[in-house]
């Protein structure tokens, strides 16, 4: 960490913001000059102390991850870790009869989301930005569900599918016995189940990224599109919505992102059995479940790695050279 | 519109504007019927839905069962686990990530953006991509005497840990952010002035980011009171266990009619409804902190 202190790199340094023209030649701030020797011990120690429990807990853990998914493990001595190559991706792929739809039912509830409450959510709040009347109560109410728990969400969903005492069968007279529909049960049936209770949230979430989206919008654009004759739908269509694109480009990210750490709901829910299987459920089951078989564990976590990483970097890489430019 | 726009005068009462309401009002009663439902489910005693059937008039609606699962299952002792969790947590992390986030933002080393790189990723990973390990490794960590546990697995300490970690990613990515919006000449006068490095960060940069700070704190509070995922997997013993994972036990074990189980969910639910309801601002602005600057 003391290395990179006594190296200086203004070209990197980012603009507080833009001015009015570039005319600065970035006049090198002198820091370094004025720092002393204590001041150095002191600010390797302010980012130092967060990096080293940062990387600690987080990047070596999935390093960790990667290396132990070539191995097999009881998990109870390290002389019991034995390297086994791609055995586990092996078995995975071929044997396991979870694997597959598991993945499968990350890419559902990923496109479930897309289409389904995303769009919700940006309509809502495009209707919510009119500055209407009650504006703040109708987003209260849909926004609700994003600050209670996802658990206690799960919870509240069980009340509304139980087969014999919930809302919707006792609603559609689906409680009586030979008539059941069993939403939680049924292996057809729970995925869907989950999702409604799943979409019923991120629509709210999804609501305030695109509220906050829409603050940012030039008010002159609106006036000038209006002036133009262009009506509603035209002017969202061709001026609004392109204005969006950094918010759609973290809608985005947030939904494949959410869509692969899905868990609590189904956990509590069914605990991920047949049906709702997702490969967050499958890692987890590893570990608490009575089987302890790391290797085989880790090697589903690689799976959900590697996804995780290809959505992840192309989105920081994005971010950042942009901001570099700013 | 224009017109409205230039009397700053409400839009008059069209019907498309009556329209847009009657779908609002819809849609959001809509929303909020599960958790409505849950209160209804609450309120009622078992003896009576299970002779009337659950959507049914009410001869009389009670908090008993808000009362009984409170008290039967202990859940202010649990709301105490949740507290020596998220406190600490909370303030840790915030105190850690705006140190890293200072130390990216106002000093022009060559490894800063790679370091905040490294912490905005690991704040996007799956928790589940790290879980295995980290399981393993915190029944590894032997602490005698610190922890109940005697080790990092099953103790507070150990979730604190980990929320912090994780957490701080976040934090310290939009933290600086915050920071690099603050004028450098700020900083730049102290440490002409000779105070050290600290003081710049303590007593200058560190109030300024005062509106930020409420905003994560605010965030982080009900991200990590309503943390399901770590607490399931790295805590064992019941009694241990915060308010979430305590809930999930005790429905299983204790709780047998599912009046109780609502009334307990929505207990449950309380102390971040409270949260929100009070700095509804904060909250909202925090979530949007991080987004706008994708």
């Amino acid at each position: 960490m003391s290395a990179d202190i006594t190296t200086t790199s203004p070209e990197t340094a980012p603009q507080p913001s833009p001015g009015p023209a570039p005319v600065d030649k970035r006049v090198p701030r002198g820091h370094k000059r004025l720092l002393t020797r204590r001041d150095r011990v002191t600010l390797a120690f302010m980012a130092g102390v967060p990096t080293v429990l940062h990387v600690a807990l987080v990047w070596v853990t999935a390093i960790a991850s990667i290396f132990l998914a070539f191995t097999s493990w009881d998990g109870i001595g390290f002389d019991s870790i034995k390297w086994v190559g791609l055995d586990n991706f092996k078995q995975l792929f071929s044997d396991n009869p979870q694997f597959w739809p598991a993945v499968e039912h990350n890419i559902i509830w990923f496109v479930v989301l897309i289409l389904i409450p995303t769009p919700m959510g940006l309509f809502l709040a495009v209707q919510l930005d009119k500055k209407i009347r009650f504006s703040r109560v109708y987003q209260t109410a849909y926004f609700l569900p994003v600050v209670v728990s996802l658990a206690v969400t799960g919870f509240v969903w069980q009340l509304v599918y139980n087969p014999d005492t919930g809302l919707i069968n006792s609603l559609i007279g689906a409680n009586k016995p030979g008539h059941y529909i069993d939403w939680i049960g049924d292996p057809h049936l729970n995925l869907w189940a989950v999702l409604v209770a799943a979409s019923w949230r991120h629509t709210g979430y999804m609501m305030i990224l695109y509220l906050a989206g829409l603050k940012g919008v030039d008010p002159s654009l609106r006036e000038a599109s209006s002036l133009d004759g262009a009506n509603e739908w035209q002017t969202f269509k061709n001026v609004i919505f392109p204005t969006l694109r950094p918010t759609n480009t973290v809608v985005l990210v947030v939904t494949i992102i959410e869509a692969l750490r899905a868990f609590d709901l189904v956990f509590v829910f069914n605990k991920g059995a047949q049906g709702t299987e997702l490969l967050s459920i499958l890692i987890t089951n590893n570990i608490i479940g009575e089987s302890s078989r790391i290797g085989y564990g880790s090697a589903i976590a690689v799976v959900l790695l590697v996804i995780s990483l290809a959505v992840i970097i192309p989105y920081l890489i994005a971010t950042f050279r942009k901001e570099r430019r700013a | 519109m224009s017109t409205a726009v230039v009397t700053k005068q409400r839009t008059p009462v069209r019907p498309a504007r009556i329209l847009l309401h009657v779908f609002l009002v819809t849609t959001s009663l809509a929303w909020l019927a599960p958790l409505v439902w849950a209160i209804f489910a609450a309120l009622r005693p078992y003896s009576e839905t299970s002779d009337k059937g659950y959507v049914s008039w009410p001869d009389k609606l009670t908090f008993d069962n808000f009362k009984n699962a409170f008290e039967q299952s202990d859940m202010l002792h649990y709301f105490g686990n949740t507290l020596i969790i998220a406190v600490p947590a909370v303030l840790l992390t915030l105190l850690l990530s705006s140190m890293v986030a200072f130390y990216v933002s106002r000093f022009d080393f060559r490894l800063n953006i790679a370091l905040l790189l490294v912490f905005t990723a690991g704040n996007l990973l799956p928790q589940q991509v790290i879980i295995t390990p980290l399981y393993r490794m915190y029944l590894l960590i032997d602490l005698p005497g610190v922890t109940a546990s005697g080790k990092l697995y099953d103790s507070a300490l150990g979730l604190v840990l980990i929320h912090v970690a994780f957490q701080s990613g976040f934090c310290a990515f939009v933290l600086s952010n915050y920071m690099r919006m603050l004028p450098h000449e700020l900083t730049e006068a102290a440490l002409v002035d000779g105070a050290s490095v600290w003081r710049q960060y303590w007593q200058i940069v560190l109030p300024l980011c005062k509106p930020a700070m409420a905003a994560l704190a605010t965030l982080l509070s009900i991200w990590i009171y309503n943390d399901f995922f770590w607490a399931i997997v790295l805590i064992s013993t019941g009694e241990n266990m915060p308010i979430t994972s305590a809930l999930n036990n005790l429905s299983g074990q204790y709780f047998t009619d599912p009046n109780l189980v609502a009334a307990g969910a929505l207990l449950t639910a309380i102390p971040t409804l409270i949260v929100y309801f009070v700095l509804q601002r904060q909250f909202v602005s925090g979530l949007t902190l991080g987004a706008n600057k994708g």
